[in-house]
């Protein structure tokens, strides 16, 4: 039987997502989420739950510390609430060693999954991406010593002994020379790989403000991650709109902020040559993302726009992505509309609404969590 | 299933070894075990408070979560736990190395040595092992009957109030209660059944018992019960908020009992929440010693040299208990060996001569046996805190510049640090409550006081906790707290929260 704490973990993770005891919702607090800080380090994620207590409001309290500096010096790193001495009512505890951790992508990437739970992609259709890869299968006997196979050699030089009689099973000593070294070879393999493409399309127009565009910005470094732990090799389009769509690349992504109207149709005509154009279907697996304020210019465009999943995207695509941005002018209309259209079940549409920066993980996990 | 394991071999040797050395140096302690476990379990020691039974909460999956990852992705480790209790417990983490687990015994017979010697120890209960265990059983009961939800609500509910706590009730002897108990009966002309409450058991239970007396009380005719409640909530003012919710609360049996339990559990940690630069100083004070003059070999130094460095790292944004306390003491042995204090001492007019003063008392290690004997971490810093070591240690405060944004080094004056520091460590760094009326505007609503100094309370925070307060109390709830400098009562009438006017 298991320790009855991870019962206490269970349930603590049930809190956290929400799904009992509801009266504990709004206590939950999702910590620092995983950001990233120049040269690859992350914090990690730790939900918790505040048990709301009398305390003191912090920001007018400073605090102490201990180094060199003069009055005046800024205090590196933010002044940690908790941190205060006497608090923490555990035993003792000697040497809580805080280190810096340094994560690749791909650490990132499976703590991202763990976290959401998201499950592994399975992708469609059938391997057609040609890549070649070398992989230390093979046994040489050259090779520099760092690949050097220790047992290889000791074998190569036990037979050696035998061979020659120099092996005396009193007193087994086995001596490898130069000739019984072996060495770790690589043999170079073609491996067929399913290919990926991410198209993503934001609305520029004026009712996007800078704090929208954050909010597509980190959830499309997510969604990149994520897709890139799945697939070998993965293209990003990008797409802007307001009135017009125009192909651009990741910076100009990012930066743009046009304004006046907005025509989806747009966005999803040219979503809909680039695939044309460059993606077979039937060879790639297909991730339209659309990012909006839910504002769209008319009641036609907005039929068109349905026409335009109907007939093309939604058949083609393993799964589109409708993102709503929370915005002071947006009207939400289109999501609406799409739930009007495709409701909730739909497999091959997940739509989402992400009110703040807050929302970006649950978000992340709506998109992700089907596992197409 | 056991998921520590007792030492044996050469582990068992190194704990005689170093447990002799312990000895000859002095420290006075309780019988020493020393078990050994993987890091998931000592995960969830350290999740739940060192004791390998607590009562079902999922706080206690919350702290295992947040180890067993920071342990996973390398963000931290714990190298060992300790608990007071007779004889003391500790665990190692079976995958130390060598020189680990020799500078954690060390460590540990330090820890021991305090428990058994500070007097802010003296009233704990040294069988919490048992306690806690019977803790876990009974909530356990108490969830089959009342169903887990409600159980772990109310919980939730105690928690929020789990953090005031009158530092005088540790010194509260079960003889002391009891006089004053029975005092208390023959006033108040009570049932007789308090009468029973003349045994050593524990404090939950006695809160258990007195409810059920009230309960039996209850039944009796009603006028005598309006009569009985005007005296049943008296304007005492006490900092033991629940304590007093026991006694006056409108609540059930199972829900005074659950009070009492985890007030029971938070008088237990307190002391080491009061001490913790004393405790970490005194404990790592014996690992360097042990370690640098007996126990270390010459191809472990490196080693040694590291972890204890890791351990005593400075840190810019918080006070690291472990580095404060080891150079306090060690400041305090040199002075005391020197004759560095008294009145001479400190009105010598030369600098130089003050640097070079040296009696040749040698006292300073009977002197840190005896500070780690009486003092709390404020009595600590208030008598020993000097304005050289504050600038040999480099500290300084620092505050939050609105202008700039961000924190920055305030001040690095003696006066302005020792202020400072005493005022973190003042109520172990809560804000001081006191219960001031149980019958607040003749309404029987509670009146609580937060003794104001200089700092503010958070108001979302207090808003919340007075919710949960008023789920106790179920009669409207009152705070009052200055507030941006104007006094200010806080109401909660259990619809909205709003100040007095």
């Amino acid at each position: 039987m298991d320790h009855p704490i991870k019962r206490d973990h269970a349930r603590f993770r049930k809190i956290v997502k929400g799904r009992i005891r509801d009266n504990l919702r709004k206590y939950v607090s999702h910590g620092s989420q995983i950001i990233p800080k120049g040269n690859d380090k992350f914090t990690v994620p730790m939900p918790s739950i505040d048990i709301p207590r009398f305390k003191f409001g912090d920001k007018s309290q400073g605090g102490m510390g201990q180094g060199q500096g003069e009055a005046g010096d800024p205090v590196d790193g933010q002044q940690d609430p908790n941190g205060q001495p006497g608090q923490g009512e555990s035993g003792e505890g000697e040497g809580n060693k805080e280190l810096d951790v340094e994560l690749s992508l791909d650490e990132l990437a499976r703590i991202l999954g763990e976290e959401l739970e998201l499950p592994n992609i399975e992708p469609k259709g059938k391997e057609s991406l040609k890549s070649v890869v070398n992989r230390y299968t093979n046994i040489g006997t050259t090779g520099p010593d760092s690949l050097r196979h220790l047992r290889r050699t000791y074998k190569q030089a036990l037979k050696r002994q035998i061979a020659t009689e120099a092996y005396d099973p009193e007193n087994p000593s086995v001596v490898p020379i130069r000739r019984d070294f072996r060495y770790r070879a690589s043999d170079t393999k073609v491996e067929m790989q399913n290919a990926a493409v991410v198209i993503y399309m934001m609305d520029v127009s004026g009712s996007m403000g800078d704090e929208q565009k954050e909010i597509v910005r980190t959830e499309s470094f997510w969604i990149n991650l994520w897709l890139k732990s799945q697939y070998k090799d993965i293209a990003i389009r990008y797409i802007i709109h307001d009135a017009t769509a125009k192909e651009v690349d990741e910076h100009t992504f990012f930066r743009t902020r046009e304004s006046g109207g907005t025509l989806i149709s747009s966005a999803f005509n040219l979503c809909k040559e680039i695939i044309e154009k460059d993606y077979n279907p039937n060879e790639w697996n297909i991730y339209p993302f659309h990012f909006s304020d839910g504002d769209n210019w008319s009641a036609d465009d907005t039929k068109l726009c349905l026409d335009l999943l109907d007939d093309f995207i939604l058949p083609v695509s393993n799964n589109f992505c409708y993102g709503q941005v929370e915005s002071r002018y947006g009207s939400g209309q289109f999501y609406k509309d799409l739930t009007a259209k495709y409701g909730a079940g739909n497999e091959k549409i997940t739509m989402s609404k992400i009110k703040n920066k807050e929302g970006i993980l649950d978000s992340i996990k709506e998109f992700l969590g089907k596992g197409k | 299933m056991n998921r520590t394991k007792p030492i044996t071999g050469e582990l068992l040797a190194l704990k005689n070894t170093i447990e002799k050395y312990a000895l000859d140096y002095g420290l006075d302690f309780y019988p020493q075990i020393f078990e050994v476990c993987d890091y998931d379990t000592i995960n969830i020691l350290a999740a739940q408070g060192g004791f390998p039974t607590r009562y079902p909460h999922w706080k206690f999956g919350m702290d295992y979560d947040q180890l067993s990852k920071g342990y996973a992705y390398g963000l931290q480790k714990i190298y060992e736990m300790v608990i007071n209790t007779n004889p003391c417990y500790a665990y190692l983490l079976q995958a130390n190395n060598w020189v680990d687990q020799k500078i954690v015994m060390a460590h540990v017979y330090g820890h021991n040595d305090f428990f058994k010697n500070n007097a802010w120890f003296s009233g704990t209960n040294r069988k919490m092992m048992d306690v806690m265990a019977n803790h876990g059983t009974k909530i356990r009961r108490y969830m089959d009957r009342y169903g887990a939800d409600a159980v772990e609500t109310f919980i939730d509910k105690v928690l929020s109030l789990e953090n005031l706590l009158d530092i005088n009730e540790l010194f509260e002897t079960t003889s002391l209660k009891r006089r004053r108990q029975e005092l208390n009966d023959q006033e108040t002309a009570e049932s007789s059944d308090d009468g029973y409450l003349i045994d050593d058991r524990s404090a939950a239970l006695k809160s258990f018992m007195r409810t059920k007396a009230r309960a039996t009380k209850k039944d009796a005719p009603k006028e005598e019960e309006e009569e009985s409640l005007n005296a049943d909530k008296p304007h005492v003012k006490t900092k033991d908020v629940l304590g007093y919710l026991i006694q006056y609360a409108p609540i059930e049996e199972w829900q005074a009992d659950i009070i009492g339990i985890l007030r029971e559990e938070a008088y237990y940690f307190l002391p080491q929440r009061m001490t913790k630069i004393m405790n970490e100083g005194w404990a790592s004070y014996w690992h360097s010693t042990i370690m640098t003059q007996k126990a270390l070999d010459s191809s472990e130094i490196v080693d040694f040299a590291d972890k204890h460095a890791g351990v005593m790292y400075m840190s810019k944004q918080n006070i690291n208990p472990y580095k404060i306390g080891i150079e306090l003491m060690r400041d305090i042995e040199y002075r005391w060996n020197r004759g560095m204090f008294g009145k001479d001492y400190n009105e010598c007019p030369s600098m130089k001569d003050k640097l070079a003063w040296d009696t040749k008392l040698g006292k300073g290690r009977e002197k840190i046996f005896e500070v780690r004997k009486s003092h709390n971490d404020i009595s600590f810093i208030d008598e020993f805190l000097t304005p050289d070591f504050c600038e040999r240690q480099q500290l300084f405060t620092y505050k939050y510049n609105p202008r700039s944004g961000r924190y920055e080094i305030d001040s690095k004056d003696f006066q302005a640090i020792k202020q400072k520091l005493l005022g973190q460590l003042t109520n172990f760094g809560q804000p001081i409550i006191e219960v001031e009326d149980g019958n607040f505007m003749n309404r029987k609503e509670l009146l609580l006081n937060h003794i104001h100094y200089g700092v503010d309370l958070d108001v979302n925070f207090a808003n919340e906790t007075l919710r949960n307060l008023f789920a106790i109390w179920r009669r409207p709830v009152n705070l009052k707290t200055k507030y941006e400098d104007k006094e200010v009562i806080f109401n909660f009438d259990g619809k909205e929260f709003k100040p007095l006017t």
